[in-house]
């Protein structure tokens, strides 16, 4: 079973590295904007949220896009299934998640940052606010920051409400509005039109979190951990059938075979990489790597062990992805209901292949057709399970109606 | 950054690019390759405009002219280039020159699907539907050939059908949640009363605390089933109950037909809007088996006399007698569904709002008092119908107050929806009937009354008369088109002058009447804010009326409805009023008659009183 780490008892390479509060920030205002912009670049840092949006460039739009006030927002809403690396970063390493805010703040010219916050870490409010008002004490946050003339910047924290949703980006904005937490359309994007119409920066806590290093080392630093395409390391959070589950900080590039090696994981069938809305990958793949050029993820890794029903493990997600949708988009709210209903049927023996590639091709429809990425994601599990897996899954004597499963 | 004009939520805003006003200007236009043609669109311009202009039809549903844009249906996808996935077209504003295609086999599959999805979840059968062959739906299922459900199809009802409010139906069954409504609702009328309740496959529409229709602030203006692709929403529909008491002989049946319907009616026949269809409405209303055919005009210029001789007595009990209890501005009261808008929202306000019955419900009881004796049938066997451009006005004929006859007013409120069908049932081609005229005694009705029906027209008509009795000369406007009422601004204020009044009015003489005129509640939000304010207080009439366009827009009127659709519906109704010879309704010789043989004691006296004036309530935003 996992023994509760301390802080002090974890390493990285980048994100687990030394760090103390204000450093960064300190170093920031030395080289100014520019630099900042420019180690940002050259580092390659890519969003650890999921969606894997080359920060720099995010933070360059914001701050060439024209508006009276500009705001940092920190997604910690953590509701991907498997996810929990924002909730470490949160309670052990708050210092480097803020100064990477007040970073942001100070390059594209924001005077605010929220944090929203998921609601289930409701708990953590109390220490968070604590913690920024030591910073304000240090002069960290407020007016005129360490003395910069000019520079000022606070932070506030929300609490969001528990929908999975809620963490797009643009319904987390929504949200923030004291809307109902749906997606909105783009264009115009956040960087342009975000919170109550000015331009946003949404960033993910790790995205948030690894700046103070790459403005303290250098993005020639950071480009020397992970592959060429995938610079840098990454947090993973791993669940599921493996003997020490937990967060661990990696390079990016290493194989799935090494990281199941890491957590003593035995007679693992698939490992489902990127949450509920990622995919999953069978034994014979698992000398694939994590990176961007070959699986990019968010950081959840559930591992599945020879005891696992593949095709529960499917209808687990799609019952999430039904409940989770918000409900607007055609394609997402009816075509998930489709997928669940087509792997029910799957279950009971009541199918035909015919319908299941029907159901295939609307999954493919559902990945270019909808409003956001939730339900063009929400079919990949679909997809690559019953590709993945259809040994297990067609061949009735596995199914759960046992040889009685009447598949035509 | 764009101009923040819009009440629209940021989110469901088109886009929010600074558009160029000067689209010759370098940048002002962009060239787009549209199925590899090149097209040059003004900056900003949404792929779906653009698309329009260059003759390429792209589906949509969730789309409505009128409305902010959602991108939610997804049906109107296109294959932008270099784009991950396919885009609303809807949506996607036109900023550099990208190529599109918009009928990709990806796009077409996705469209497909998209409507096999919808139909999946939609329970109904188009037959028993009232918008078969009016429903966008369903027109897109034939557009894209839709031959078999290839997701299936729900086989029994999951929303029982909310019938609670006498005025809109809301059948949820056959909902593909476009938000038309709640766009409506929230943004277009600021009413508020639909929402999107829970998320994922137990999303519906729904009211506060999934309430019935009827228990909660809805105004019943309809501008939701005008809006309603589908037959989810739709009118509470009496033409049985009307059929019933026509082939009842026992019965005697008078219908009152108000300009607005008749100049919208030929659209349900398949003629272009903007034409009128008065005189031939007369003829198949008596042919279909209605006993006398009376304009609703008529009661309009009584309403004028009622209302602008109550304005003149409060604009006196104010300026000389000092009476604080009463208030200025007056504002009309001819819109129930703004009634009921302000009796929930500005209850604290009721005492502004005239106190006039609106011209439906004036007629209604003059019909079973003054008509009755005339024509010497009993009240109790007279079956009144107003056939109105509104859906409001079925829960307004409905008030328990509304019996002033001793009798209730007025006995049904038919949309000019449900005359047409009713029309069509009784195998009459409406563009081809005669023109006949109305009945007696309520046969003269002047221009005055016409106007009622567009945004602006109670206001023009008032004007007409009050400045006339009060300085006894023509109002100063070339062809009496008072113009400052007239077209489709949200709130418009204006002000006349008043000069050399006649001895009873020197109270007035010099003093500006100023005036607003606002149309849709979220303008008439607008006006009561300002009131709130304190901002109003040297304006004296405000008319406000509760549709956009006022009741051209009616949510009775036919459907689809558009800014281009009420604009040729209003310029019809200004062209027939231009050529009648009376023009203002103090001197429609029938109400003058009126108030020789019946109301005695003048416009505002005791019997009127009585019969033509109401009472309201004050209901608050809190229904139990
Ligand atoms: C359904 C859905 C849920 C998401 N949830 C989260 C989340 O909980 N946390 C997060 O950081 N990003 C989440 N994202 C990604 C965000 O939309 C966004 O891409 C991210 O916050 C950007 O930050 P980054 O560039 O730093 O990764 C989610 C995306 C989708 C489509
Ligand atoms: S894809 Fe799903 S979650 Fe995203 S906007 Fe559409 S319905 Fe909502």
């Amino acid at each position: 079973m996992e023994t509760i780490i301390k802080k002090t008892q974890r390493t990285g390479p980048v994100i687990f590295s030394e760090y103390t509060r204000g450093k960064a920030v300190r170093k920031a205002i030395e080289i100014g904007r520019n630099d900042i912009l420019f180690e940002l670049k050259d580092s390659g840092l890519k969003g650890r949220g999921g969606a894997g949006f080359p920060t720099a460039t995010k933070w360059m739009l914001s701050a060439a896009a024209n508006g009276e006030k500009k705001y940092i927002v920190c997604n910690a809403d953590e509701g991907e299934p498997g996810t929990f690396k924002d909730r470490v970063l949160l309670l052990e390493y708050p210092e480097l998640i803020f100064d990477g805010m007040v970073i942001a703040g100070f390059t594209i010219g924001a005077k605010e940052g929220i944090v929203y916050l998921r609601g289930e870490y409701e708990y953590m409010l109390k220490s968070l606010e604590d913690y920024l008002e030591e910073m304000r004490k240090d002069n960290l946050l407020g007016k005129n920051i360490l003395g910069k003339d000019g520079f000022d910047f606070d932070i506030t924290i929300r609490l969001g409400s528990g929908a999975y949703v809620c963490g797009e980006e643009t319904a987390l904005i929504e949200s923030l509005e004291g809307n109902r937490g749906e997606p909105r359309n783009r264009p115009p994007y956040p960087v342009n039109t975000g919170f109550m119409g000015y331009p946003t920066v949404v960033n993910n806590v790790e995205t948030l979190a690894v700046v103070p290093h790459i403005v303290l080392k250098g993005g020639g630093w950071f480009k020397q951990h992970g592959t060429d395409k995938s610079t840098g390391s990454k947090l993973f959070s791993v669940s599921g059938d493996c003997a020490r589950p937990g967060v661990y900080e990696l390079p990016w590039g290493i194989k799935i075979s090494e990281l199941l090696f890491i957590v003593r994981a035995e007679n693992t069938k698939a490992v489902q990489i990127g949450g509920a809305s990622g995919v999953c990958i069978p034994k014979s793949q698992f000398d694939r790597a994590f990176a961007y050029e070959d699986i990019a993820t968010g950081g959840s890794i559930m591992i599945f062990n020879e005891s696992r029903n593949m095709l529960k493990v499917l209808k687990n997600f799609m019952e999430f992805f039904v409940e989770e949708s918000c409900g607007q988009c055609t394609p997402c709210r009816i075509g998930n209901l489709k997928l669940l209903e087509g792997v029910n049927k799957i279950e009971s023996g009541d199918f035909t292949f015919g319908y299941i590639n029907t159901l295939k091709e609307l999954g493919k429809t559902m990945q270019v057709a909808s409003k956001c990425g939730l339900g063009q994601s929400s079919p990949n599990p679909f997809i690559s399970i019953l590709e993945n897996f259809k040994e297990e899954i067609f061949n009735s004597k596995n199914r759960n109606g046992g040889s009685n499963g009447k598949a035509r | 950054m764009a101009k923040r004009d819009s009440r629209t939520p940021v989110s469901q805003q088109p886009h929010t690019v600074e558009i160029p006003d000067d689209i010759t200007t370098i940048g002002g236009t962009v060239t787009v390759e549209i199925n590899e043609k090149k097209v040059s669109v003004p900056f900003g311009t949404t792929i779906l405009e653009a698309c329009k202009t260059n003759q390429i039809h792209i589906p949509t549903l969730c789309h409505h002219p009128d409305l902010c844009i959602a991108g939610t249906c997804r049906v109107c996808l296109v294959d932008v280039e270099g784009m991950r996935t396919l885009q609303t077209s809807c949506s996607f504003p036109i900023t550099s020159p990208i190529k599109i295609k918009t009928t990709t086999p990806m796009v077409r599959k996705a469209r497909r699907h998209i409507i096999d999805l919808l139909l999946s979840e939609h329970y109904g059968e188009c037959y028993t539907c009232v918008r078969n062959n009016n429903c966008e739906l369903q027109a897109l299922a034939k557009e894209y050939g839709v031959d078999n459900f290839t997701f299936g199809h729900v086989d029994k009802p999951r929303f029982e059908i909310d019938r609670s409010s006498p005025s809109v139906i809301r059948d949820m069954n056959k909902c593909v949640l476009c938000k038309r409504c709640v766009r409506t609702c929230i943004d277009l009328q600021e009413v508020g009363v639909l929402e999107a309740i829970n998320r994922g496959d137990k999303t519906h529409i729904g009211t506060f605390y999934d309430k019935a229709l009827a228990d909660v602030v809805c105004i019943n203006c309809g501008q939701c089933i005008n809006r309603c692709p589908t037959g989810a929403l739709h009118a509470n529909d009496p033409s049985d109950d009307i059929w019933a008491a026509i082939d009842d002989p026992t019965k005697h049946v008078v219908i009152q037909t108000a300009p607005s319907p008749r100049a919208a009616i030929g659209e349900e026949f398949g003629q272009p809007a903007g034409t009128s269809y008065t005189g031939e409405l007369n003829t198949a209303l008596r042919r279909i088996g209605f006993d006398k055919v009376f304009d609703t005009n008529f009661s309009a210029d009584l309403t004028i006399m009622e209302e602008g001789t109550e304005l003149l007595n409060r604009l006196k009990a104010v300026l000389v007698d000092k009476d604080e209890s009463v208030k200025l501005p007056q504002f009309t009261s001819c819109s129930p569904g703004w009634i009921k808008y302000i009796e929930h929202f500005y209850p604290e306000y009721l005492d502004h709002l005239s106190t006039a019955k609106s011209p439906q419900q004036m007629f209604g009881a003059v019909i079973k008092t003054f008509y009755a004796k005339e024509a010497d049938v009993k009240p109790e066997d007279i079956v009144t119908v107003a056939l109105m451009p509104c859906s409001a006005k079925k829960f307004e004929c409905n008030r328990p107050e509304m019996a002033d006859s001793g009798f209730k007013d007025v006995d049904y409120g038919l949309t000019t929806r449900e005359m047409a069908k009713m029309i069509k049932e009784a195998g009459i081609h409406l563009p081809e009937m005669p023109s006949t005229n109305f009945d007696d005694p309520f046969g003269d009705a002047s221009g005055a009354g016409l106007i009622f029906g567009a945004t602006g027209g109670v206001m023009e008509a008032a004007l007409r008369t009050a400045y006339e009795l009060v300085t006894g000369r023509e109002v100063p406007f070339k062809n009496l088109k008072i113009e400052p009422c007239r077209g489709f601004q949200g709130v418009k204020q204006a002000s006349v002058k008043l000069e050399n009044c006649v001895e009873d009015y020197k109270f007035l003489e010099g003093a500006d009447l100023k005036f607003i005129v606002a149309h849709g509640t979220a303008n008439a939000k607008i006006v009561m804010e300002m009131l709130k304010r304190g901002e109003l207080n040297d304006v004296h009439f405000i008319e406000i009326m509760a549709c956009p366009g006022g009741c051209i827009g009616g949510g009775g009127q036919p459907i689809p409805t558009s800014e281009a659709i009420r604009t040729a519906r209003a310029k019809a109704i200004y062209e027939e009023e231009e050529s009648l010879p009376i023009r203002k309704s103090h001197e429609n010789t029938h109400v003058k008659y009126l108030y020789e043989k019946f109301l005695t004691d003048g416009p505002c006296g005791h019997l009127s009183h009585k019969l033509l004036h109401t009472h309201y309530t004050k209901r608050g935003k809190f229904i139990s």
